[in-house]
């Protein structure tokens, strides 16, 4: 269980902190240019960040001790294969479901 | 149609924004379903998709929080996924800088992905609205997509109270991020980004939670970047 105080810090920080970014140019900076290197950097935040959170959870999820769990990397593989083919959430993420329930479900067949 | 009425306009963002409800629906109720799953109260849940309203930052920090991440890096590494947003505020200046300031910090609230792109292609098409249509417009796709964020947000906290926690949706969360990002992967810029994020926050996964990703973080974008420009350069010979 998280501390409830916990939760609210983040909450109300990022809250507060996903606004100022929000509001960063069009209510305080205003029509000042950006270096063209700054906006690069910035298109590459979500690839940036998500990898790197999601490859532990896939490599050693906690739901198996740490232990590299094959239909869990299966599932994830058949994720990030349909996303890149697709380039959509909903197929990539259905897929991905359906190969991790699919195998959950071929597993307690077979045991 | 220079003449468009904020009204009208308004009527015109709801339905070129509505094709979205259907993407975020599931979304909202993932979120809402996990952030039960994670023993958030039905408040916490509401307060982040209300007060934060950006979908991929909430689920990094329900990671976080779950990991039981330092606050600093719970924010850091959720504030750097809205990074991006700052590009979407700047470009929204040339045509909204103009309105009242309590207009451009209402667009700022819901200044999310679905609602940007669709109202910043909406001004690249019709530049000679007027800036109350061009702030009508953007409330009128943004309005109903935040409405259906916050009940489905609620709908998933209600569902996931009869979800056994024998289904494992721990790995839920993990497929929505692939799938959040796997679309993203279109150049080899982003690709290799990708690649070094993931590595980076291998090598440092010992480090306190949120850390490595962090400094993964900060490599990739570089590696982004120096791609990046590296096949401009390779293009323009």
């Amino acid at each position: 269980m998280i501390a409830e105080e916990k939760v609210w810090t983040v909450i109300v920080l990022l809250a507060i902190g996903t606004f100022l970014i929000r509001f960063s140019f069009l209510g305080l900076v205003g029509d000042k240019e950006l270096p063209p290197i700054v906006l690069k950097a910035l298109r590459y935040t979500p690839v940036a960040v998500l990898p790197g959170m999601v490859a532990p959870l896939v490599l050693w999820p906690a739901a198996t001790q740490g232990m590299i769990d094959p239909l869990r990397l299966f599932a994830a593989c058949v994720t990030l294969g349909v996303g890149m083919w697709r380039k959509s959430f909903m197929p990539a993420a259905i897929s991905g479901a359906v190969a991790f329930y699919g195998g959950l479900w071929v597993l307690s067949l077979a045991s | 149609m220079s003449d468009m009425t904020p009204k009208s306009a308004a009527i015109m963002g709801a339905k070129n924004g509505s094709p979205f409800i259907l993407v975020l629906l599931p979304f909202a109720v993932l979120f809402g379903v996990l952030a039960n799953q994670a023993g958030l109260s039905i408040e916490a849940a509401l307060g982040f998709s209300f007060l934060v309203i950006a979908g991929s930052a909430q689920f990094a920090a329900l990671q976080l929080l779950t990991e039981d991440a330092a606050i600093p890096l719970i924010l850091l590494a959720s504030l750097s996924v809205n990074l991006r947003m700052a590009m979407y505020s700047a470009s929204l200046v040339p045509h909204l800088g103009k309105a009242p300031i309590w207009q451009r910090a209402l667009v700022a609230y819901l200044n999310f992905d679905q609602a940007f792109a669709v109202s910043s292609a909406k001004y690249q098409d019709e530049p000679d609205w007027s800036i109350s249509a061009k702030v009508a417009y953007f409330l009128g796709v943004a309005a109903p997509l935040a409405t259906v964020w916050y009940i489905m947000t609620l709908v998933g906290v209600l569902v996931g109270t009869s979800i056994p926690q024998e289904w494992g949706l721990d790995f839920i969360l993990p497929i929505t991020f692939i799938g959040l990002f796997a679309p993203m992967l279109r150049t080899l810029a982003h690709l290799a980004a990708a690649v070094t994020s993931v590595l980076v926050a291998l090598f440092f996964a010992d480090l306190p939670s949120g850390m490595g990703v962090l400094i993964g973080a900060f490599c990739a974008m570089i590696v982004g970047v120096l791609v990046e420009t590296r096949m401009e350069k390779r293009e323009a010979q």
